[in-house]
């Protein structure tokens, strides 16, 4: 038994501790906004907040994230930084086909934790391993420097 | 439950004409189907009482929702929203209230109307194909909407007035929202004919209606099939062979019969399936499985060989897909003959969402949950499968999580996979497909490898008086089930699409197609088809012309393009916002600074770009900024064009920069986007997007922005640097300083 704490819930979890993260979340907490791209850390579909912090998991054991918090999109509106960004990408309409978003948002969220008035540069940095295969990332940028004006 | 289905024969027999609705009524008090999983229904799950349902695209509630159904799959091109804003646009409904479902699949009711007898989603013919059907079911349900207004005031049908879903009349001061008028609509006849509206008197249609899928795209509660869960379902993870052809020789299941979770071992046609109760548990029982592989059928080729023959076959002619004039002869008296060939690899359509399928066997039929683009080609070939009928065969659309034709397959690839699995276990439960990563990248069904030899002569006033164009690549068409369809005299239209329609004023043109046949590598449509090749040859090459010529790449084109006002006027658009001719802003020391423009018509479309880059010292080409005139006829969403031709530039860039699948021995060298590049936030530039007004009925956008980004950039590159690109992707070893 594995014991995790799931945006603010405290679950138990019948699984081999090297199942990743995601697999964990998806296939037997049924929490499926967090997406499978690559299974190798290299597209960032599947970035969650271990402790606040953007990590890919499907590379992450379940096992190494016993006892933290972990944060998945489906609770991200919970805190005012996750509701401004899902707002701001709302407002300028940034998802096309809309797979690789939640990743989109929860690495967005991260860097505006961190950083409330993140330059072009930054964002690149902070966004660089989340790949978009439409391509929303001109208005991705633009709705980060939304949500960083709305929370200023 | 009382299932009464009327139809209203007039009213058909009125649309049999053209707009192929086939109408039915839902009575009150009828329940629709029951909860059939699909986005927009998929959290709301709950299905009005009363419904007004006039035609096969629109649900009225009594709770005053208004669904409209989609027959066409949303992948991300807006579709929903496009589809969902032609409706509403005569309906008068008020936007917010409107909701998007998937439709089932069913031809008789939701065939794409350029396809035929066919329901599918491709070519961008969405919009095109649903203009005119879309507006006349809105127009049709606002019409009963009034007659059933006007039945219960007792006042004229012409004195009421529609508008965000409320039907008023000024002299008695009544007013009902449509969801209290959904019952009483229902007992009204459909109309035999319907007017549709002045394009003046558009609301919806030219402004910008937000996206309907928006909200369950940022909450993580929008449904792909890899999120379906039912009860009891496996899944699957497959062994498939490392190379096309090869087959499975003998296999030991006895280590992943051990894995915790694992279920069942298979043989199929396609490989080894690993059925578990759970994804991570079938990859590894799938790990722990020993295949020998037979590979004494299996293509054993390389890219390099695979390439040094379609150059050997380029030494002789093909066959003729187009000829004006006496090209040779043109050539053979010019004062100069320009030449140059361009290479273009196999590329992976590489969506987010790897390939994978659900499919439940049940006593009826099968249901499959499915990003469904190709709806009756996929309904037939389970039907085959599994000896059903084809209308046994309810197919589940749910979003997909990318395309870009990948999910369009000709063969019904992966669904059929799916399906083998579920018949190689009887049926005795629900099996969830998914393909990794891997096996999606390594799975076929290429963009064509492609290699293009070009000629053209200038006479010595410096005019094009001859242009030769051969292609060599293999067929998308040719053995698929559409090949009797859209293949003619051996030429596979889609393979030379975009060379064999040159714009340009030439008086001598030869185009000449070889489609080597001894090639097993699976290809497909990837978006933008044959003009993801085709543009790049024309319109790089032009660039080559124009400098033998002495002439301003712009200035030529313009000269060519006189008999075409629409590419005349996007090229006229983008050159002049992207300020051609006037001075680049210099780089930093070192870096080479270019601007590049061409001009490329697909799907009906005309999109013209100018694209500015720098190159590096060592060769490295970042792309600053791109500038775009679009033609797609009447704009229905401004910005969901302006987002569709941002999200082609970067797409486009992914193959002009980083994209390759390569194979060594018949082995694809690429498993990955550690292997296979595709672009990222910080290599995406600046993307202007100007549309040309039209009044001329849409035609496509999903994929038109893509073709020209390829040769603007090469032709950037060439102004830059002096180096003309003569094969994709760039590689900045040969753009050293």
């Amino acid at each position: 038994m594995i014991r995790l704490n799931v945006n603010g819930k405290a679950v138990k979890l019948d699984v081999d501790g090297d199942t990743p993260l995601l697999w964990a979340l998806r296939d037997t907490l049924q929490l499926t906004g967090t997406k499978y791209g690559c299974g190798q850390a290299l597209c960032g579909a599947c970035t969650v907040h271990v402790d606040g912090a953007p990590v890919r998991a499907c590379s992450v054991p379940v096992s190494s994230v016993a006892g933290r918090r972990i944060t998945t999109i489906e609770a991200v509106d919970k805190v005012k930084v996750g509701k401004a960004v899902q707002e701001a990408w709302r407002k300028l309409d940034v998802v096309q086909c809309g797979y690789c978003q939640s990743g989109q948002i929860m690495s967005a969220v991260a860097l505006l934790e961190q950083n409330r008035k993140p330059t072009d540069a930054d964002i690149d940095a902070a966004m660089s391993g989340n790949l978009c295969r439409c391509a929303t990332y001109v208005r991705i940028r633009a709705a980060i420097h939304e949500a960083a004006k709305a929370l200023a | 439950m009382h299932d009464i289905r009327l139809e209203n024969l007039s009213r058909r027999r009125f649309l049999q004409g053209g707009a192929g609705l086939t109408l039915g009524f839902c009575l009150p008090g009828v329940a629709l189907a029951a909860a059939e999983a699909g986005p927009g229904k998929a959290g709301a799950g709950v299905v009005a009482p009363v419904t007004f349902e006039p035609n096969a695209f629109l649900r009225i509630g009594a709770d005053n929702t208004v669904t409209v159904i989609s027959k066409h799959l949303e992948m991300g091109q807006g579709t929903y929203t496009g589809l969902a804003t032609l409706l509403a646009e005569e309906l008068d409904a008020d936007w917010p209230q409107v909701r998007v479902e998937g439709a089932p699949a069913d031809a008789k009711r939701y065939n794409n109307l350029f396809w035929g007898p066919a329901q599918g989603t491709g070519g961008s013919t969405a919009m095109a194909n649903s203009w005119e059907q879309m507006r006349k079911a809105g127009a049709a349900g606002r019409a009963m909407l009034v007659a059933a207004a006007a039945r219960e005031w007792q006042v004229p049908v012409g004195e009421i007035v529609v508008d965000k879903g409320t039907l008023r009349h000024g002299a008695s001061g009544r007013s009902a929202t449509f969801g209290q008028l959904a019952e009483a609509a229902a007992r009204e006849a459909v109309p035999a004919e319907v007017a549709l509206k002045d394009p003046k008197d558009f609301k919806l249609i030219g402004n910008t209606a937000r996206r309907t899928d928006m909200r369950a795209k940022t909450d993580g509660s929008a449904q792909f099939t890899q999120d379906v869960q039912l009860p009891g379902m496996l899944v699957a993870v497959v062994a498939h062979p490392p190379q096309f052809g090869a087959k499975v020789k003998s296999f030991d299941a006895s280590k992943a019969k051990k894995t915790k979770g694992v279920v069942d071992v298979v043989q199929i046609p396609q490989g080894v399936a690993v059925l578990a109760r759970d994804t991570w548990s079938a990859k590894k029982g799938r790990d722990a499985l020993q295949v020998v592989w037979d590979d004494s059928a299996a293509f054993k080729l390389g890219s390099d060989e695979i390439l040094a023959r379609y150059k050997e076959m380029a030494k002789l002619p093909g066959l003729v897909a187009k000829k004006e004039g006496d090209a040779g002869k043109a050539l053979a008296g010019a004062a100069k003959v320009v030449s140059a060939s361009y290479d273009f690899p196999y590329l992976a359509h590489a969506a987010m969402e790897p390939m994978n399928c659900v499919i439940r066997l049940g006593a009826e039929g099968c249901e499959v949950w499915n990003g469904e683009q190709l709806h009756t080609g996929d309904q037939y070939a389970l039907a085959g499968l599994f000896g059903l009928k084809p209308e046994q065969v309810n197919i589940h659309m749910l979003y997909a999580g990318g395309s870009f034709g990948r999910r369009a397959c000709k063969d019904s690839d992966y669904v059929l996979e799916a399906a083998h699995i579920v018949k190689a276990i009887g049926g005795k439960a629900p099996v969830k497909l998914v393909w990794l990563r891997e096996d999606d990248m390594r799975g076929g069904y290429y963009r064509p490898l492609f290699h293009h030899a070009l000629q053209a002569g200038i006479d010595a006033q410096g005019k094009i008086v001859g242009w030769q164009h051969r292609l060599v690549g293999q067929s998308i068409l040719i053995g698929s089930p559409f090949e009797k369809m859209m293949v003619k005299d051996g030429i596979d239209h889609v393979s030379v699409e975009g060379a064999s329609n040159l714009p340009y004023a030439i008086p001598n043109l030869t185009v000449d197609l070889h489609t080597p046949t001894d090639n097993p590598v699976p290809v497909l449509w990837w978006r933008s088809v044959g003009s993801s090749h085709t543009a790049f040859s024309t319109e790089a090459f032009l660039d080559e012309v124009a400098a033998a010529a002495g002439k301003d790449p712009y200035a030529l084109r313009l000269e060519l393009l006189e008999k075409q006002p629409r590419h005349a006027a996007v090229l006229k658009l983008a050159a002049e916002r992207a300020g051609w001719g006037s001075p680049l802003k210099a780089g930093k020391p070192g870096e080479r600074r270019g601007r590049g423009i061409a001009v490329h018509e697909s799907f009906n479309s005309v999109v013209a770009q100018v694209a500015e880059v720098t190159v590096g010292k060592d060769g490295s080409v970042r792309v600053d900024r791109v500038v775009c005139g679009v033609d797609c006829g009447t704009a229905i969403n401004p910005d969901n064009i302006k987002s569709q031709v941002e999200g082609g530039v970067g797409f486009a860039l992914s193959a002009v920069l980083h994209g390759e699948i390569t194979l060594k021995e018949g082995k694809v060298e690429q498993g990955n986007f550690d292997g296979y590049g595709v672009l990222r936030i910080e290599e995406m530039p600046v993307v202007e997007v100007h549309i040309l007004p039209s009044a001329k009925p849409p035609t496509g956008i999903g994929e038109p922005g893509v073709p020209p980004v390829a040769p603007a950039v090469a032709n950037a590159i060439a102004a830059a640097t002096g180096k003309r690109l003569h094969r994709l992707p760039i590689r900045p070893a040969d753009l050293l300083a």
